[in-house]
């Protein structure tokens, strides 16, 4: 027991999780730690090995090396004691296609050792209300639309009440109203006190509901904390617009800025150039900054003091583009 | 379902969670999952649309009987017991199992089997399954069980569907056993139940081979495939005369001899050996199924 003393009351910790397949390594040295009551995003491109790592933490694949715990337990040896309390939706939903979306549930209730079959019907019930599938409960899947297997796949992650919920994309191949309400959903679970670790490619859909993120790139963990930590890793910068790009530069520096970008920068335009420069630290008054530039004659067609979102950290960190890391 | 609304209606799910005990403090043995496989196997139309052709092989061979009982210039080249057919209509289910025996039976069997762990692989319902969590082990037993209820289930209905066009095309009477002793009809029902009992253990086999096949694979056609065509290579090996040495560790090599318990007094060697040599099969193959499915990262 003083081995599992050392970890900590996390939902979820691993330590130096790595998983290789062949001689490529999917998931490097991955320490993660998702607190209690969060609601984690875990960020990354298509690729980067989100999906494996959840894999990991589920127990569907044993790690190369490395540790993972969920819930206190170790992965995959106890996952017989920690699965029941998990909800999870890995890599899409999968279901049979010949079966009704009751059926499909039935079956998958019927699988975890400690649901009680008494209520097992109720429940199933109440689980397809949740995600709204309530009128197609009857109707085979293979008539659902991807949507409706999606919603089924989270209502199959809530037939027990869990202390933790793993949803690996939940709003892939959701319509907008869909996408709203899973967000809702993942809200009200919160407020209950679930944690709920939610993956995704697209940052925007769970900025507005995650209290922390990790973002994953080519493998490894990149960053991870709360939200504003992750927005405060940027700092404030400058965007500078003028045809005097070499007369300006000076003067920025002269603040203690680091000027960025401005041989590489793209949008030369007629009324210049953009010049970018990170603001050393708050106290530099941008007033004082537009003024000296005049001073210089420097032709300030236009100047904005602007902190990073965390898409633009998110893109910093993994790379912009459509291409699938390796 | 927007936000409000949602929040109201968490709250409700909640309470009534709660009055609805979900979870019990200490697991179950987990037989539920074997009533599911159980009943979802056998409400696969698939499973249906197999057991039904198998239900046709008898009634097929009695119509064709049947059909050329008035033509006896064509004596035909079917098997001998055929035309006792026309004498007693209770031949007819010994008759279809000993047709069904060598590929009909092994191939809906295999299909079955081959599919336990490849289909749910496939279908992307395995790794549900196993985060629900159905333990591995619990798994492969739940299925191999599915395999062989299956086996059962296919043996009787040839045995049964026999039994019947049997009675409703010819006439029946007390049926004169290969050893001359003559068994009333009810004492040869028995018998038709012991020759179905002993073709389903010689399947077991079998089903033990396709749900290893299956647990190397996230393909079932592919598992289906290799544990049809292991049980026709076996059936061949053992009628090649160079490999007599062999022949008693192929698990075909007691198919076809349930001809033992058509004797008077019944003679159960054949049974116990070809029970011992199933069983070796099943432990053997549940082990290397076992020992594959145990340690394999699931990526389906």
């Amino acid at each position: 027991m003083t081995e599992a003393a050392a970890w900590s009351g996390l939902a979820i910790e691993t330590r130096g999780l790595t998983k290789r397949f062949g001689r490529q390594a999917a998931v490097k040295d991955v320490d993660l730690e998702v607190p209690r009551g969060a609601v984690f995003g875990f960020l990354g491109p298509n690729g980067s090995g989100k999906t494996t790592t959840i894999r990991m933490l589920l127990g569907l694949a044993a790690p190369t090396s490395g540790e993972a715990r969920v819930l206190g337990h170790e992965m995959p040896r106890e996952g017989g004691r920690v699965l029941p309390r998990v909800g999870a939706l890995v890599e899409g939903p999968g279901f049979y296609p010949y079966l009704s979306g009751t059926g499909n549930l039935h079956r998958l209730d019927s699988a975890d050792r400690y649901a009680i079959g008494r209520t097992r019907g109720a429940r199933v019930e109440h689980a397809l209300d949740r995600v709204g599938l309530g009128s197609a409960a009857t109707k085979k899947v293979k008539a659902y639309s991807l949507g409706m297997k999606q919603r089924l796949g989270i209502a199959n992650a809530l037939l027990t009440p869990r202390e933790l919920l793993v949803l690996d994309e939940p709003t892939n191949g959701l319509d907008p109203q869909g996408t709203r309400e899973v967000r809702s959903l993942i809200r009200s679970l919160a407020a209950e006190g679930t944690t709920v670790f939610v993956s995704s490619h697209l940052l925007a859909e769970i900025e507005q509901i995650c209290t922390h993120a990790a973002i994953m790139s080519a493998g490894s963990l990149v960053a991870q904390g709360t939200l504003d930590e992750l927005r405060e890793v940027g700092r404030p910068r400058v965007r500078l617009l003028t045809p005097d790009v070499a007369l300006a530069a000076p003067v920025l520096r002269t603040f203690g800025m680091a000027v960025e970008s401005h041989d590489s920068a793209p949008e030369a335009s007629a009324d210049g150039r953009e010049i970018i420069a990170i603001l050393g630290d708050d106290s530099i008054e941008p007033d004082a900054v537009v003024a000296a530039l005049v001073a210089a004659k420097v032709r300030v067609r236009g100047f904005a003091v602007e902190r990073t979102s965390l898409e633009d950290r998110f893109v910093a960190l993994t790379g912009e583009g459509f291409n699938v890391d390796q | 379902m927007t936000s409000d609304t949602e929040t109201a209606h968490a709250s409700t799910v909640d309470s009534s969670t709660t009055v609805l005990a979900s979870v019990r403090a200490r697991p179950a043995v987990g037989w539920a999952l074997l009533g599911s496989e159980i009943s979802v196997l056998f409400r696969r139309k698939r499973t249906w649309a197999m057991l039904l052709a198998l239900a046709a092989v008898p009634i097929l061979i009695a119509l064709a009987v049947r059909l050329t009982e008035s033509n006896p210039t064509s004596p035909g080249r079917g098997p001998a017991f055929l035309s006792q057919i026309t004498n007693n209509g209770l031949f007819v289910a010994a008759t279809g199992l000993v047709v069904c025996v060598p590929l009909f039976l092994p191939l809906t069997v295999g299909v079955v089997a081959g599919d336990t762990i490849a289909g749910e692989a496939s279908a992307g319902t395995l790794r549900y399954l196993l985060i629900a969590p159905a333990s591995r082990l619990r798994l492969l037993a739940v299925k191999y069980i599915g395999a062989a209820a299956f086996s059962l289930a296919a043996t009787l209905v040839v045995a049964i569907s026999g039994t019947l066009i049997g009675i409703a095309l010819f006439p029946i009477g007390p049926v004169t056993l290969l050893s001359g002793d003559t068994i009333g009809v009810g004492e040869s029902f028995v018998r038709s139940l012991l020759v179905a009992a002993f073709i389903t253990v010689s399947l077991l086999g079998l089903s033990a081979i396709g749900l290893f096949f299956s647990t190397l694979t996230d393909v079932p056609v592919g598992a289906m495939a290799a544990t049809i065509v292991l049980a026709v290579v076996s059936q061949v090996l053992d009628n090649l005369p160079q490999l007599v040495w062999l022949q008693p560790y192929l698990f075909s090599h007691y198919w076809l001899s349930f001809a033992d318990l058509l004797r008077q007094p019944i003679a159960w060697d054949s049974f116990g050996a070809n029970a011992i040599l199933q069983g070796a099969y099943l432990l053997i193959f549940a082990a290397l199924a076992y020992g594959r499915f145990s340690s394999k990262d699931i990526l389906s």
